[in-house]
C-alpha cells in the first residue's frame, strides 16, 4: 500500500507522522506540558508552510545549524564532546532549551571518537588524532581510489566501496578484501571454499574491529539519539532523516579527492560522467532510506566542489549538475524534501539550479547574495539563511539583529524563507546567536 | 615548436604538449627555450584565471603538466638560470586548520604571476611564521583559513608578528572560507581576498609591479 501512495502523498504522510509524534515503543508521544506540546505542532507547521509555499506561515520560522558551537558554548572541548556521550548529549540538550529554535539537526554531528580509534580511521583528523583537543576534525583528502579504478566502481559501485575504499579509509578493515564473492555460494559443492576467508586471521581480526566498532556505535547512538526523543517531548522538533550527495562530490571529496577529479575532467571526461551516472541510485537509495527509518522528511544535501570559483559554468552544466538534479528529483520522487546546502558562493549557478519543482526543496545560502537567490532559485525553492559566521563571530548582537531584520523583509516577504545561519560555525558569541534567533521571533510574523 | 608548446600547455591539450616535449629533447632544443616556453603558457594560464575563463581543473591540470614537463628535463635542469622575480610572499594555513586547497590555489597563482613564494604548508603556528618571516623576509604575508577556529588564530598570528616587531615592514592579507572584512578588522590584517586573483593583485599593489 505504502507503494502506491505519490510522491506528494507520501511527504504528507511523513509531515503528518511528525504531527503525532510517536515514542520508540509506538504509543503517542507524551509531552512534558501541554505548552510543549503546542509548541511542537506550531513549530512542525511553521516550518513546513515555509517549505511548501503554499500559504504563509504564521512567522518566519528560524533554526541555528551549527558545527561544533553547542559543545564549545558549554566550554566543552570538541575531544570531550566526541568521547563522553552523555556529557555531549545533554550540552546539545542545554543547546536547543537556551536557543529555542523552530527545528533542531540533532547531535549527530559529534562522532564517536572511540570508534574512528578502533577503525583507525583515515580520512579524517580529529582532536587528539592530528587536531587539536579543543578544534573540529578535519578531512585528509587523498586519492583512495586510484585513477585507472573508475571501470571497477561503474561495474560495482557498493562492492567497491566494501572491498576497495573502506580497507583504504579504515586501518583496521584490511581483511575486507579477502572476502568471498557471495554470488559464487550456490550449490552444494564449493560452498565450503567460501568460507575460508573467515577463517583467516586478517579477516577475523576485521571481524573483531567490526564488533567492537558496532558495540561502540549503539552506546552513541543511543546517548546521541535519546536526546531527539527527550527534545521532542519539550516541544522541539527535529526533522532531518540523514544525508545524500552530489554524484560529483562523491568522486571529489571522498574517493579522487579535488585535484584528482578535477584531472580526470580532461584526461577521462566520459568515465567520471559514466561513473557519476553509476553513483546515482545508490546516492538516491541513502537519501530514501534514511527518511523510510526515520520518519522525518529532510534529507541534508551538503554541496562542495560545484560552487562559485571552483568549476566554469560549462563545466558545472556538464560535470556537477546533471547528476546531482538526478538526486535531487529521486529524492523528491521518493517522499523526502532535499535540503542542499549551498556552502560558499552560489551565484553563477542560481540560473541554472532553479530548475526544480516548486516547495519541494530546502536551500541552505551560505555567502551567495540573497537578493538574487530570492529572484532565482528563491521563486520555487525555501531558502535557508543566511546570517555569516562572520558576524556571528565578531560581529555585535545590533549587528546581527539588524543583518536578520533585512533578510526577514526581503527574503521572507511573501514566506519561503528559514532565518538561520549561512554555514556550519564552531566558535561564535553566544549573544550573537540569541540576537538571530529572537530577531525572527520579533520581527517575522506575516501580518 | 616553441610557440606550438605554448598554445599545447595554455590550451590544456596535455598529451600533445608532452609529446611536443619529447620531440624538442630529441631534436636538440635548449630545455632553457623548453621551460620558457612552459612559462609563457603559465602566464596565460594565470591570465585566463584572472579572467574567469579558467577555474581550478585548468590550474589543476597545467601544474600537472609543468611537473611533468620538469620532469622531462631534469638532468638538464642544473643548467637552467633562476628567472627574476618581482618580490617575497610568505603563506600558510594557520595554527589549527588543515584545509590547503584554497592555499595552493592563491600559490600556484603568486608563482605564475612572477612572485618568489614560501609555502610553510598547513596548521602553521605563529613562532614559525615570525621565523619564517625573519629568514626569508617577505613583503607580504599570506594567512589562509578554513574553519570559524582560524580567526582567532589569523589574529594571534598577526599579533605576534607585532610583538615580534616586524609588522611595520610587511603587508598581510588573509583570506579562505568565511574571511570577510569584519574578520580583516577582527584579526588586523591589511586587507582581504575572496579568491587567488585578489591574492596577485593585493601583490601587486604592495610590492609594487604591474
Amino acid at each position: 500500500m505504502e507503494n502506491k501512495l505519490s510522491p506528494d502523498e507520501k511527504r504528507e504522510a511523513l509531515w503528518q507522522g511528525q504531527l503525532s509524534p510517536k515514542d520508540p515503543a509506538g504509543n503517542d508521544l507524551q509531552f512534558q506540558s501541554p505548552e510543549a506540546k503546542k509548541a511542537y505542532r506550531e513549530r512542525i507547521l511553521r516550518i513546513k508552510d515555509a517549505i511548501e509555499m503554499r500559504r504563509l506561515p504564521d512567522r518566519v520560522p528560524v533554526t541555528v545549524f551549527p558545527s561544533m558551537f553547542p559543545w564549545i558554548n558549554a566550554g566543552m572541548t570538541v575531544q570531550e564532546a566526541m568521547y563522553d556521550y552523555g556529557k555531549a548529549a545533554a550540552a546539545f540538550k542545554q543547546f536547543v532549551l537556551d536557543f529555542e529554535p523552530d527545528v533542531h539537526w540533532g547531535a549527530a554531528q559529534v562522532g564517536p571518537g572511540k570508534l574512528f580509534e578502533t577503525l583507525d580511521y583515515k580520512l579524517y583528523s580529529w582532536p587528539g588524532h592530528g587536531v587539536a583537543p579543543e578544534h573540529c576534525f578535519q578531512c585528509n583528502e587523498g586519492e583512495y581510489m586510484k585513477a585507472d579504478e573508475y571501470d571497477a566502481l561503474i561495474q560495482d559501485p557498493s562492492g567497491f566501496f566494501s572491498h576497495v575504499y573502506l580497507p583504504r579509509v579504515f586501518g583496521a578493515l584490511g581483511g575486507l578484501p579477502m572476502l568471498p564473492f557471495l554470488p559464487g555460494i550456490q550449490e552444494i559443492y564449493g560452498v565450503a571454499f567460501n568460507f575460508i576467508p573467515f577463517g583467516l586471521p586478517p579477516v577475523q581480526a576485521t571481524f573483531q574491529a567490526l564488533f567492537e566498532a558496532g558495540a561502540e556505535a549503539l552506546k552513541w547512538a543511543g546517548a546521541i539519539g535519546g536526546v531527539n526523543g527527550e527534545l521532542a517531548t519539550l516541544g522541539f522538533p527535529t526533522l532531518i532523516a540523514g544525508f545524500s550527495k552530489a554524484p560529483f562530490d562523491v568522486i571529489g571529496d571522498t574517493l579522487r579527492g579535488t585535484k584528482g577529479i578535477m584531472l580526470d575532467m580532461y584526461r577521462q571526461p566520459d568515465k567520471l560522467l559514466e561513473a557519476m551516472e553509476a553513483l546515482v541510485p545508490l546516492m538516491i537509495k541513502l537519501g530514501v532510506s534514511s527518511v523510510q527509518v526515520t520518519g522525518n522528511p529532510l534529507v541534508f544535501v551538503p554541496l562542495h566542489k560545484g560552487a562559485d570559483g571552483f568549476i566554469s559554468d560549462e563545466q558545472f552544466k556538464k560535470f556537477y549538475w546533471p547528476t546531482l538534479k538526478q538526486v535531487l528529483l529521486g529524492l523528491i520522487e521518493g517522499g523526502c524534501i532535499p535540503l542542499p546546502a549551498a556552502e560558499g558562493g552560489y551565484s553563477t549557478r542560481l540560473e541554472v539550479v532553479q530548475d526544480l519543482p516548486r516547495g519541494k526543496t530546502v536551500w541552505m545560502i551560505d555567502l551567495t547574495d540573497m537578493a538574487r537567490v530570492k529572484e532565482t532559485l528563491g521563486r520555487n525553492a525555501c531558502l535557508l539563511g543566511n546570517v555569516p559566521s562572520a558576524l556571528l563571530n565578531v560581529g555585535t548582537p545590533q549587528d546581527v539583529r539588524g543583518f536578520a531584520k533585512r533578510l526577514i523583509e526581503t527574503v521572507g516577504k511573501d514566506g519561503g524563507f528559514i532565518l538561520s545561519n549561512g554555514s556550519f560555525f564552531d566558535e561564535a558569541k553566544p549573544e550573537n546567536v540569541r540576537a538571530m534567533v529572537e530577531t525572527a521571533k520579533e520581527f517575522g510574523a506575516y501580518a | 615548436m616553441s610557440d606550438q608548446l605554448v598554445r599545447a600547455i595554455a590550451d590544456m591539450r596535455e598529451e600533445e604538449a608532452l609529446t611536443l616535449v619529447r620531440e624538442m629533447v630529441a631534436s636538440g632544443v635548449e630545455p632553457v627555450a623548453i621551460l620558457d616556453a612552459a612559462r609563457e603558457a603559465m602566464a596565460i594560464v594565470g591570465q585566463r584565471y584572472q579572467e574567469g575563463a579558467y577555474f581550478l581543473p585548468e590550474l589543476m591540470l597545467a601544474g600537472e603538466m609543468l611537473t611533468q614537463i620538469t620532469g622531462l628535463l631534469k638532468p638538464e635542469l642544473a643548467r637552467v638560470p633562476e628567472v627574476k622575480r618581482h618580490g617575497k610572499v610568505l603563506i600558510g594555513t594557520v595554527k589549527g586548520d588543515i584545509h590547503d586547497i584554497g592555499k595552493n590555489i592563491v600559490t600556484f597563482m603568486l608563482d605564475v604571476s612572477g612572485f618568489d613564494v614560501l609555502d610553510l604548508g598547513v596548521d602553521v603556528s605563529s613562532p614559525k611564521f615570525v621565523e619564517a618571516i625573519r629568514s626569508f623576509q617577505p613583503q607580504v604575508i599570506g594567512l589562509s583559513g578554513f574553519l570559524t577556529l582560524a580567526f582567532d588564530t589569523m589574529k594571534e598570528t598577526i599579533e605576534a608578528i607585532e610583538a615580534a616587531g616586524l609588522r611595520d615592514g610587511v603587508k598581510i592579507m588573509i583570506g579562505g572560507g568565511q574571511v570577510t572584512e569584519e574578520i580583516r578588522q577582527y584579526a588586523g590584517a591589511d586587507a582581504y581576498g575572496r579568491d587567488a586573483m585578489s591574492a596577485v593583485t593585493l601583490a601587486r599593489q604592495w610590492i609594487g609591479t604591474k
